[in-house]
């Protein structure tokens, strides 16, 4: 049993402290917006926020998260209002099967909160997940859509 | 009709998104906020409830194309509703049998979605809007000839009104009309509009409900492995090692080749699985190698027998008597689909039923697999659609909902939910064919083209798949896009001497449908080797094409080549490669600005495409559709390959199969060129172009003929 905090709440997480916290996130504790897609940290599906950090979560075990604050695809809304990334995914109508958008939107977030004006260069380095539906330009567009926003 | 929306049927999804009754949905809820009121069936395609919310029923499978949103703009247009009221939702492959197949064919794959189903998907929006203005005429006591339709509202010439809604009720009594007008396509103001998609909110929230996303009370996760080399035998596994493990239910064998761990949750299952003893009985399959692979391929090259798919004149008289002869041998390898999410189905067997929840491309295929796998009738099996986190047409395939169904079985009463490893799923794919290709073409003293030959040898999709539909062993779907005429996939040059042929070479390796697949080899062939034809006559790769192609052919490439500024001067370094070709029905050309640098990195800076599919739906989501299906074709091309060692798949994961990512996406740039009177594909026709005309800028910025691929084994330096 492990206490984590997840979307500005405390929950205890009945799992073996060498789970990865993508497979606790989305089994232990039902939060199936964060998705497998490789297991190896190469593809960037199970992105989640780390104590502000874009984090793989399938490389990082369940001991290492605890008592870091943990933010999903799930806790970028608040109170219903979308974040600026998701307001510009929304507007430039970004996903396609969507399946790598939540690891998508999570990385962009991370990305402007630590570049608020990010070149194409910033983009390319910082945004390397793998969209197999090939929205790369589209979400582009929208990360600097929501620079300017 | 009046159809009974409550959740009572069948209603438990933990998650929230639910699965109920004869319809699996992902993200609207039609019932949620009308449980109580009687929501109205118009007919198979068409449901309206009290307060004018517009349910568009979607038959064919969303996996990012973006057909569910196509096919609703086209039964919308002819229902004339508000489309700001308009939802969606999937009725199931079991509800479509026990209705008499009301809402046709589910195979989504071959770009089809719509080019198929736009016929009768918008007769049915046709049908339902003659009748809501039926029942109006016929409460106000007026002709219907008075009455339009526009905005969900029916309007009479007085100016008296009612909403859809209002209507629905005595609308749903009456007799549909046998006959309607479709609208013109130039009448358009719902389809042929870059309309935003229907299901983008939850895809942006992690609210969307994909395969691997089920969950429903007291289920349970297995994680498999099936024989590492393809077509071996399990022998046996050691259970008794693992089953104390955390979390671990039960270990079972599936169909004699694989093994899988029940536990509760997908970690402990995976952990469990990977600690299993397990011995495969591989026999002479484990001694096969990538070598004997390429030399069997290679020997079809010059076989004597070969299924002929394209002949006119006499090629090779024609060749052997040429001025100039020109020779090329390329070679495609197998590609892995590699789909975001990895193969999963939920299966819940009772000796009673068996229920299936998948993102499948095919729902009725599905349905079919469980029946067989349960040993259950048809009648008492299930299969609700989810979310498909993509398909490229490996979940046009079946294999995943059979190992979920055989391992539930083992456990009735406990929904399991079978997650394949991208591992799992990356040596365990049915692969795009691997196929070469000899060619040989002839020129005259001007540089025409007098006679070409095309050898393909190598796989057959229907011979490994569907033997069935073999033409006396000839498979004609190898000659995809090379094809003597047709609508379908035609070979776009008039040459007086042709001849298209194949030899079937079939190594073990399953192949199977893929975005764009046999077109995408044809393409490569056939479009490098017009260029290498093109240099040979002393002739601009343009100019050469257009002298053969046929009209709406050269239209497109024209189209393209003039949207890119071909011929114009570049930046110093970048060079234009071109391509077209017909494919799914539909013609399309690609310019391609690339460069290479002195160290050999190739950028590719930009590609302009044209498109002509008859008709555009959506000509936001076709832009999109282009500049993914570039993604996926350079993808395979730069980097794709799988590989054969000892039987065994070489390749497991992005590490060793790597693909296109941000960095390296060039600009595209899509021009709509719809030319009317035919309806051809979107999702895969324009993959094909964009690896010739990629190669051919290669070859213009280095002098370098890439004939084999993926592009990342060829020496680009400058001298080397």
């Amino acid at each position: 049993m492990a206490a984590l905090d997840v979307n500005g709440k405390s929950v205890q997480a009945n799992a073996d402290p060498r789970t990865p916290l993508l497979w606790v996130l989305r089994d232990t504790l039902g939060l199936t917006g964060t998705k497998y897609g490789c297991g190896i940290s190469q593809c960037g599906a199970c992105t989640v926020h780390v104590d502000g950090v874009a984090t793989r979560s399938c490389q990082m075990p369940l001991s290492a998260a605890a008592g870091k604050k943990i933010t999903t695809i799930e806790g970028l809304a608040q109170n219903g209002k979308l974040n600026k990334i998701q307001e510009a995914w929304l507007a430039n109508d970004v996903p396609q099967c969507g399946y790598c958008q939540s690891g998508m939107i999570m990385a962009a977030t991370a990305l402007l909160a630590a570049k608020p004006q990010p070149t194409d260069a910033d983009i390319d380095a910082a945004m390397t997940n793998i969209c197999r539906c090939g929205t790369y330009q589209q979400v582009r567009e929208a990360i600097h859509a929501a620079a300017k926003a | 009709m009046t159809i009974q929306t409550s959740l009572g049927r069948r209603g438990f999804l933990a998650s929230g998104a639910a699965v109920a009754g004869g319809f699996s949905l992902g993200f609207s809820f039609p019932w949620a906020s009308a449980q109580a009121a009687e929501v109205q069936e118009l007919n198979a395609w068409v449901v309206i409830h009290p307060d004018d919310k517009v349910v568009i029923r979607i038959a064919r499978s969303e996996m990012g194309q973006g057909t569910l949103t196509g096919l609703a703009q086209l039964v919308a247009e002819e229902l004339e509703c508000d489309w700001s009221k308009v939802t969606t939702e999937f009725p199931t492959p079991g509800e479509n049998l026990r209705r008499g197949r009301i809402w046709k064919n589910y195979s989504t794959g071959g770009s089809r979605g719509i080019r198929e189903s736009n016929q009768y998907v918008r007769e049915g929006g046709a049908i339902a809007r003659e009748m809501l203005i039926a029942a109006a005429a016929a409460e106000w006591k007026v002709p219907a000839a008075e009455c339009t339709a526009a905005n969900s509202k029916v309007t009479h010439s007085s100016g008296k009104s009612a909403t859809y809604g209002q209507l629905a009720a005595a609308a749903a009594k009456l007799e549909p009309p046998k006959e309607v007008k479709l609208k013109d396509p130039k009448d358009w103001k719902i389809a042929g509009k870059p309309l935003k998609r229907l299901d983008t909110l939850p895809k942006l929230t992690g609210e969307m409900i994909y395969g691997i996303d089920v969950r429903l009370p007291g289920m349970l996760t297995a994680s498999v492995r099936a024989c590492p080399v393809h077509g071996g035998k399990l022998k046996t596994f050691d259970a008794a090692k693992v089953e104390k493990m955390p979390g671990v239910k039960k270990v079972v064998a599936i169909d004699g080749n694989a093994v899988a761990v029940i536990a509760d949750t997908y970690w402990n299952a995976k952990q469990a699985l990977d600690k299993l003893p397990v011995e495969w009985d591989v026999g002479k399959l484990g001694e096969v190698q990538q070598e004997q692979i390429a030399a069997m391929l290679k020997e079809g090259l010059t076989a004597t027998e070969a299924f002929v798919g394209n002949k006119a004149g006499d090629a090779k008289a024609a060749i052997e008597g040429a001025a100039r002869k020109v020779e090329a041998v390329y070679a495609f390898p197998w590609q892995s689909h590699a789909n975001m999410e990895p193969m999963n189905a939920t299966a819940l067997y009772t000796p009673d039923k068996c229920e299936v929840w998948c993102g499948t491309q095919n729902g009725e295929a599905a349905l079919a697999a469980t029946s067989e796998a349960a040993e259950l009738p048809i009648s008492k099996c299930d299969v609700y659609k989810q979310m498909l986190g993509t398909g490229f047409g490996r979940r046009g395939r079946t294999d995943y909902v059979r190992q979920a169904v055989l391992v539930a079985k083992q456990m009735p009463g406990t929904p399991i939910k079978l997650i394949w490893s991208r591992e799992e799923d990356m040596t365990h794919d049915t692969y795009h064919p691997t196929t070469m290709c000899r060619l040989v073409g002839g020129l005259d003293a001007q540089g025409n083209v007098v006679g070409m030959h095309m050898r393909i040898s190598g796989q057959s999709i229907a011979a490994a798949l569907a033997p069935q539909t073999l033409q006396n062993g000839k498979d004609p779907g190898v000659f995809s896009a090379l094809n003597a005429g047709g609508q379908e996939s035609a070979f776009a040059y008039n040459m007086p001497n042709l001849l298209i042929d194949h030899a079937l070479r079939q190594p073990h390796l399953t192949p199977g449908a893929w975005r764009g697949v046999n077109s995408n080899q044809n393409a490569f062939y056939s479009e490098c080797f017009i260029d290498e034809l093109a240099e040979a006559a002393g002739q601009d790769p343009l100019a050469f094409r257009l002298k053969m192609l046929k009209p709406k052919n050269a239209a497109a490439l024209k189209a393209a080549a003039d949207k890119a500024g071909y011929g114009q001067p570049l930046p110093a370094g970048h060079f234009h490669g071109i391509s077209q070709i017909m494919a799914y029905g539909s013609y399309v050309a690609a310019v391609a600005e690339v460069s290479v640098s002195n160290d050999g990195v190739l950028k590719v800076h930009k590609i302009t495409a044209a498109i002509d599919p008859g008709h555009i739906v959506n000509p936001a989501q076709t832009e999109r559709q282009v500049a993914g299906s570039f993604v996926y074709g350079l993808s395979a091309a730069l980097y794709g390959e799988i590989t054969i060692k000892d039987g065994a798949v070489e390749q497991t994961n992005f590490d060793s199969y790597n693909v296109l990512r941000m960095d390296g996406m060039p600009k595209v740039e899509a021009v709509m060129a719809p030319s009317g009177g035919f309806w051809g594909g979107v999702g895969e026709p324009t993959i094909v172009v964009a690896v010739p005309a990629v190669l051919n800028g290669v070859y213009k910025a280095t002098g370098k003929r890439v004939r084999i691929l993926p592009l990342m084994h060829q020496e680009l330096r400058k001298g080397a």
